[in-house]
């Protein structure tokens, strides 16, 4: 691997937004940076601006009022970005699947890299997760993505 | 100015990413264990950089690309001219001009997020220049010349005569490093107050370039602590990792405090300090 590509596996800054689910994959993604899991190990910042992140992680399964949002947020991120849908909801609606208020997960918005699955998901699964956009982040060349 | 003088800057521009580079990876390690964790390792800010650097081109305006480059340029000025023996005032001022540059860069876009950032930057800036100031005004006392070299030539340390002094430029070092209590713009790491303040709208590239900028920055402004033992240079860098490492601890003891009490910790007790030294100096010469 290039200096580039390792300092991207090295280095992932992670944005979170919740779409309106029940706040527990929330819970559990936020663990991931208590000093049981610690993620800042890996470099994992949880950053709280788009324009800086590399990961946007999305829980819940994703309304008609903030679908805007969401997009908003992908397109204000520059590439090379992957997108995590964390939890039951976010990767198909889980709870509320069919609701009249949901699109029914995040992948009816903007593209998905990978797919965590849980309800609520743990935070072993969320860092496999990661690690899992990191090996798809290091085959992308410059500049892709 | 001697060959010597000029072949010390430019090793001292090249090693300097190198350094602050790695002191702010000691920085987020000794964070980290101070909370309990492991923290990434040491050379993690470098893997940030060449991330940062290779990621896609993204602007919201052409003028905040070009105060992005003028805050590292006019940085690495103030270190050129630092480490050239030049005048410190220039140095002072120059380095005040590359801070004003990063918040001119946040005004350059519409975002309110940037624009309150730049305000909190250019407040941080009016609550440390004049400590630094009057400090290079208290080293010309002591050594009867505002540049580098003439300190470097003085007769003995000038730490001894400048105890209260040195307290105050503690309290600049605070600012400049952006650590808590005084970390009112934006702070370095993961903790973040109105989305990332004054770099909300600097991303990829640029956001590498303020990055350097800052290690430079960093290097900098130990080395100016480092000034205070010159007699012989090694105790005064001994000095400077000190307060490094002090600064580190006061940054995981202390919450953030408001902004109004950063001006006023920078001008009473940061000036007051200096004056109430300067006043001793008069009395007892
Ligand atoms: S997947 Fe389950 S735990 Fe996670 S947000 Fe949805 S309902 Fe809550």
């Amino acid at each position: 691997m290039g200096l580039v590509a390792t300092s991207r596996v090295k280095s992932p800054w992670i944005l979170h937004y919740c779409t309106g689910g029940c706040n527990g994959c929330d819970i559990e993604i936020l663990a991931c940076l208590t000093p049981l899991y610690d993620v800042e190990r890996f470099g994992i910042l949880n950053i709280g601006n788009p324009k800086h992140a590399d990961l946007l992680v999305v829980t819940g399964p994703v309304n008609w009022k903030n679908a805007d949002v969401l997009k908003n947020l992908y397109e204000q991120m520059p590439a090379p970005k992957m997108v995590m849908a964390v939890g039951a909801c976010a990767c198909g609606g889980g709870v509320f699947h069919n609701c009249y208020n949901t699109l029914g997960g995040v992948d009816k918005v903007i593209p998905v890299d990978v797919y965590v699955r849980g309800c609520a998901a743990r935070p072993e699964a969320v860092i496999d997760g990661v690690v899992a956009a990191l090996d798809k982040l290091a085959g992308l060349g410059r500049g892709e993505g | 100015m001697t060959l010597t003088t000029v072949l010390t800057a430019l090793g001292a521009l090249v090693l300097a990413p190198l350094a602050g580079g790695l002191l702010y990876g000691i920085d987020r390690k000794v964070t980290a264990r101070l909370q309990g964790r492991m923290g990434p390792p040491v050379v993690q800010p470098f893997y940030d950089f060449f991330k940062l650097a290779a990621k896609k081109r993204m602007m919201t305006s052409r003028g905040s690309g070009v105060w992005a480059w003028a805050y590292l340029l006019l940085t690495m000025t103030a270190f050129a001219l630092f480490f050239l023996g030049q005048d410190l005032l220039v140095v002072v001022l120059v380095l005040a001009f590359a801070g004003g540059a990063l918040a001119y860069g946040a005004f350059a876009v519409r975002s309110p997020y940037a624009h309150l950032g730049a305000h909190r930057e250019l407040l941080q800036m009016a609550a440390y220049e004049p400590i630094l100031l009057l400090t290079v005004v208290m080293f010309a006392m002591e050594t009867g010349s505002f540049t580098v070299c003439g300190v470097l030539a003085a007769a003995g340390p000038l730490l001894p005569a400048l105890p209260l002094t040195f307290l105050a430029v503690l309290i600049a070092l605070g600012i400049k490093m952006r650590k808590s209590p005084f970390d009112i713009a934006a702070c370095e790491h993961a903790h973040q107050e109105i989305v990332r303040g004054v770099y909300t709208e600097y991303s990829g590239r640029y956001l590498a370039l303020i990055e350097l900028a800052h290690w430079y920055e960093l290097v900098l402004v130990l080395a100016v602590v480092a000034l205070f033992w010159a007699q012989p240079l090694w105790v005064g860098a001994l000095i400077a990792a000190g307060v490094f490492l002090l600064e580190l601890f006061v940054d995981n003891l202390a919450a953030r405090l408001r902004w109004s009490w950063m001006v006023t910790a920078g001008w009473g007790l940061g000036i007051g300090f200096i004056m109430i030294n300067m006043v001793l100096l008069r009395w007892l010469a």
